[in-house]
């Protein structure tokens, strides 16, 4: 388990106050883990601000499930 | 309870949505220094963040109010009416657009899009504002959020530019109003800030690079720097002020041309 996962894992928890073993990687923040769409958009900001990294609108309209936001990130940080 | 420049007044704190809001800044501020607070919400997916953050000021006073509807608006001063009796100040952090048009051209708003952000953003002021006054006593103080894109074109602002210049349009109009009651009414424009509905605006992270890079104290503003000021204009510290549209922009207002020593905005 990457490091970044752990961090993501760890607001998506927070945020959503669901237990860690719910966020898989197939986990769909909104079907799954019971987010409304203002949680989705805070989820974006608290990952921008944990990264340090800027998330475009098109690109946080995609990232629908844990597993996206790992990638993405990912990706963004690397 | 500590001294404080609030002790003893009550207020309603209308548009919190969570941590990141503007009103939160401010409430935070307000509540530091004695105040007692009430805070208003839209619908339950807001009521479930303002909950926890009201109870972290000590307040449980939530009152529902969707600011479209007369009916609600004076409902929810009839709660305040027969819990309190009396209203102090007001914050009034409201504001909404459809975001399709917080993009491209203004000159394709659309009819109803733009009356229903007239109504949502300027006219709510004014209709609680005409509540509250009821409720008020001499030193009594409102509060709205305003941004420089009412006075100059900001890329993307569209409709929400015409709307806040209205806004401050309506702060002096009911200034003149509300001070034969002694009742002050300002508006403070912060600089951009990246907030939950801030999010809905198109190229909002180019407008917080941008006001960085050329405000006087090269820096982009807090809710907490809006929070300092809040408290001043709706304390008695401000009793001599009223119909101000007061900048918490880093400076960003006065200045006429790009700063020499600004770096250009990253590129994506």
């Amino acid at each position: 388990m990457s490091d970044i996962a752990d961090r993501v894992r760890k607001i998506v928890v927070e945020h959503l106050n669901v237990d860690a073993e719910k966020v898989t990687e197939k986990a769909s923040f909104i079907d799954d883990l019971g987010a409304d769409s203002l949680d989705q958009v805070e989820l974006v900001m608290a990952f921008e601000e944990e990264f340090s990294v800027e998330i475009p609108d098109d690109a946080a309209e995609s990232i629908q499930t844990f597993g996206d936001a790992v990638a993405f990130l990912t990706k963004a940080v690397g | 309870m500590a001294q404080g420049l609030m002790n003893g007044k009550r207020g309603l704190i209308m548009g919190l949505a969570n941590n990141r809001s503007i009103a939160w800044g401010i409430a935070k501020a307000l509540g530091s220094q004695g105040a007692e607070l009430a805070f208003s919400y839209q619908g339950e997916a807001l009521k479930r963040r303002v909950e926890p953050l009201a109870a972290e000021l000590g307040s449980n006073f939530l009152v529902e109010c969707d600011v479209a509807d007369d009916a609600a608006v004076d409902k929810t001063f009839a709660e305040i009416e027969s819990r309190w009796g009396k209203l102090d100040f007001l914050v009034h952090a409201i504001g909404f657009s459809n975001k399709e048009e917080l993009e491209g051209r203004y000159i394709d708003t659309s009819a109803e899009n733009f009356a229903l952000t007239m109504n949502i953003s300027v006219y709510s002021f004014t209709a609680v504002a005409k509540r509250a006054e009821k409720l008020m006593s001499p030193g009594g103080s409102l509060l709205t959020l305003t941004y420089y894109g009412s006075d100059k074109y900001v890329p993307n602002y569209n409709v929400m530019g015409v709307a806040k210049a209205a806004l401050e349009a309506s702060v002096r109009y009911l200034a003149v109003d509300m001070g034969k009651n002694g009742i002050r009414v300002n508006a403070i424009s912060a600089g951009a800030i990246k907030t939950l509905a801030a999010s809905g605006i198109s190229g909002l992270r180019d407008m917080l690079h941008w006001q960085e890079a050329n405000a006087p104290l090269r820096r982009n503003v807090s809710i907490d720097d809006v929070g300092g000021s809040a408290l001043y204009l709706l304390s008695d510290l401000a009793s001599g002020v009223t119909g101000e549209i007061h900048y918490v922009d880093a400076g960003y207002n006065i200045v006429g041309m790009k700063l020499l020593d600004a770096e250009a905005a990253p590129q994506e």
